[in-house]
């Protein structure tokens, strides 16, 4: 059995080989995307652009970026709160996924979801879920559907070390076995449950083999290593597509960040922080794309700074789009139709004055509901995004960091 | 019209509809080989076979899940849970997420989800076996609700749910399963949601009857017109989202007496809702306060006398309604 987390040491980075030339290219420029896209919303946060909850996958590009070049277009991808980076992954422009941070009309959820529930339908990103374990269940039903309908389409279903823990997913492992359903499970171990490290959080840490009792086969990979994670993944794809069999794979990683952007960190060492910093899966795999001739020094700060520029946009983009309007703030509870021809009539629907049409106009009114709708839409507009050229985003980069003036 | 017991109009709902749309698939505990716990699904699975009548393991919440997930990708799913009792380890998937789905993404993905699940107290099952749940999916925008109390509303509302594109939590009655009526011919004859049943007319008091309680109520009804020339209006409203309230408004503006008749609990119950609804919008018609009979305030005792007297019978309407005549 595992012992310390930090004693983890999977295969080295080098291991597994690179794909074509403009094929490794293309996923440091995702995983810089990502990082880079991480990071400015992280600042937003701290400019109030950004509310809730916003938890940072800084640390685990490699993850997602070596998981999701492993599918083809029309796989199912389904992801967790932290889901960001998965969205960006399959190809979700930055613009609408930091816009939909913004809770703007333009962001992917229209506003309605925030950061844990990114989702983009055209592009088979079936969503980011909030509740821990939540969406291994529609993982498996999305598996059936493919089934049932007779494509070749596998789910590649993303959560954490914590979430190996709740009920559904020992349910999902057994009925996915038990049906013959053609799902990834890849377990992100980023070795914590928010503030619970894995040896306290889990009786079995070789979490590759947590399913192996229910008929899952596990395997294992370097999550932070962009290759090994698309090697891994790959052949469980592979296998789940063409064996109809569900297959668990483990991909050891670290969040460099907080959990969430409300975490003072103080269930961890900054010697364990740094330790895990030296194996930067973006640093370590620009540096092996030089190494190997790949790319040229400046090629990789060009990489950089595209990502930084895009990212700018991104930002700028959220911040000049409209909030949602109030008379569109029952939208999208119900599909509407023959049965349901208006949301006020699941509501208290009476011959006489529609309550909700009542609010509707109330909203729209000068006035606003008690003003608070307005209120809201000042406030955001106090901050200045402010400038970032790509200079001085690289002296800010999340490699060089330190760790005590995030979080907060 | 032909003459059949609620659950076999139900069985007869799911075979037409999967019948008709080949993505229509079933999945609950038991529902197959055992041909269901109350016999709804009874030889689905021979005419069906194992793809479309999918016996499950015990596992509510991921069932209920899964049947989200394939409502996501193309599929109309129609998941069993056993009794009521046993969603409540599946409201997570129920809540969160199908009812939530369409709105947090924005409206990309709809969720045509039906799960179907009995209530009731009175067979001596005791506090985790007799629940009625209708108020806390009352509560959950997003979900439809249906309480069928007849073997013909059971099977028109049903289809009906099966073909809406929202999700439904769909409330039969393990009394009423064996109930017997009158259900009409054709494979289209639905039953929409929204449209409460007048069961019967009277011009003194709106009683509203939920899920077996429409029963109570109606038999209610008939012991005030023999023994107290009552006269009363009863009500069902089939489904409580999307609820009927017009029909409820306009019998009160005619009787101006109302008694909401449910088995539930009273703290927080459709009763409960009911009643601020009708005082908000028809106060002034009203010549006596809302009268409401509730399940006890306990969980449900196993001991057969205690338990008959912790859910409503029709003495209690009674009681419930001459008390809107008192002190007047």
């Amino acid at each position: 059995m595992e012992t310390q987390a930090t004693e983890r040491d999977p295969a080295p980075a080098a291991a597994a080989p690179l794909p074509e030339p403009a094929a490794a290219r293309e996923w440091l420029e995702a995983m810089s995307l990502i990082r880079r896209f991480e990071e400015r919303a992280g600042e937003m946060y701290a400019k109030a652009k950004v509310g809730g909850f916003l938890h940072l996958a800084i640390g685990e590009e490699a993850t997602i970026v070596g998981a999701v070049r492993a599918l083809r277009d029309q796989d199912y991808l389904i992801s967790t709160y932290r889901s960001h980076g998965h969205a960006l992954a399959r190809g979700t422009e930055p613009e609408r996924v930091m816009a939909e941070l913004f809770g703007r009309e333009t962001g992917v959820s229209r506003g309605r979801g925030g950061s844990m529930h990114m989702f983009d339908l055209e592009r088979r990103f079936m969503g980011g879920y909030g509740i821990v374990g939540g969406n291994l269940p529609l993982a498996a039903g999305m598996g059936l559907a493919s089934d049932y309908l007779g494509t070749e389409d596998v789910t590649l279903c993303v959560f954490g070390d914590g979430a190996s823990n709740q009920g559904t997913f020992g349910e999902t492992m057994n009925l996915a076995a038990l049906w013959q359903l053609p799902v990834v499970f890849m377990v992100t171990n980023n070795q914590f449950g928010m503030g619970t490290s894995l040896e306290r959080h889990s009786a079995v840490t070789d979490l590759q083999r947590k399913g192996e009792g229910f008929g899952v086969p596990g395997s294992r990979c370097d999550g932070m290593d962009v290759a090994d994670t698309f090697r891994a993944i790959g052949e469980a794809v592979q296998r789940a597509r063409a064996d109809r069999r569900p297959q668990l794979v483990e991909a050891i990683t670290y969040r460099f960040r907080g959990h969430s952007m409300a975490d003072p960190e103080e269930y961890r060492t900054k010697e364990q922080v740094a330790l895990w910093r030296e194996r930067d899966p973006l640093a370590v795999f620009g540096r092996r794309l030089v190494a190997e001739g790949v790319l040229s020094e400046d090629e990789l700060q060009q990489v950089d700074r595209a990502a930084v520029e895009r990212v700018d946009a991104a930002v700028a983009f959220a911040d000049r789009s409209p909030f949602p309007a109030p008379e569109s703030l029952y939208d999208d509870v119900y599909v509407l139709g023959d049965q349901l021809q208006g949301w006020y009539a699941v509501d208290e629907r009476s011959a006489g004055v529609h309550r909700g049409e009542h609010e509707r106009e109330l909203a729209a009114s000068e006035r606003g509901p008690e003003g608070a709708y307005e209120e809201a839409v000042a406030a955001a507009g106090r901050e200045d995004v402010g400038e970032k050229p790509a200079d001085a985003a690289q002296a800010g980069s999340d490699g060089v960091a330190d760790p005590e003036q995030e979080g907060g | 019209m032909a003459v059949m017991r609620y659950r076999e109009a139900l069985n007869q709902a799911l075979r037409e509809e999967m019948r008709a749309d080949e993505t229509v698939v079933l999945m609950g505990e038991d529902i197959g080989v055992f041909n269901g716990a109350f016999k709804v699904t009874n030889k689905l699975l021979e005419e069906f076979g194992e793809k479309r009548v999918r016996d499950t393991p015990i596992s509510e919440n991921t069932i209920v899940g899964m049947g989200v997930g394939a409502a996501m990708c193309g599929l109309r799913p129609v998941v069993e849970l056993m009794t009521i009792n046993f969603s409540l380890l599946a409201m997570d998937q129920i809540v969160n997420h199908a009812a939530h789905i369409h709105y947090m993404f924005g409206g990309q993905v709809q969720v045509p989800l039906v799960v179907r699940m009995p209530q009731g107290a009175g067979h001596q099952l005791g506090p985790t076996h007799s629940h009625c749940f209708e108020a806390m999916f009352l509560q959950v925008p997003g979900l439809l609700v249906a309480v069928p109390s007849t073997a013909a509303d059971a099977k028109g509302l049903l289809k009906a749910a099966i073909r809406d594109p929202n999700p439904v939590v769909f409330i039969e009655h393990e009394y009423l399963y064996g109930q017997r009526g009158d259900v009409p011919d054709g494979e289209d004859v639905l039953v929409p949601f929204g449209r409460a049943a007048v069961r019967r007319e009277g011009d003194d008091v709106t009683l509203v009857g939920i899920s077996r309680m429409a029963l109570t109520a109606q038999r209610a009804a008939e012991i005030l017109a023999d023994e107290h020339e009552i006269e009363a209006e009863v009500i069902d409203p089939r489904t409580l989202r999307p609820l009927d309230l017009d029909s409820i408004l306009e019998s009160v503006r005619k009787t101006n007496r109302c008694v909401i008749v449910e088995e539930g609990w009273p703290h927080g119950g459709v009763g409960a809702n009911l009643a601020a609804l009708i005082q908000e919008q028809a106060f002034d018609d009203l010549d006596a306060p809302i009268g409401r009979v509730t399940g006890a305030d306990l969980p449900m005792p196993y001991s057969r006398p205690l338990e008959q007297i912790a859910y409503p019978h029709e003495p209690q309407v009674v009681e419930a309604v001459l008390a809107t005549f008192r002190d007047l």
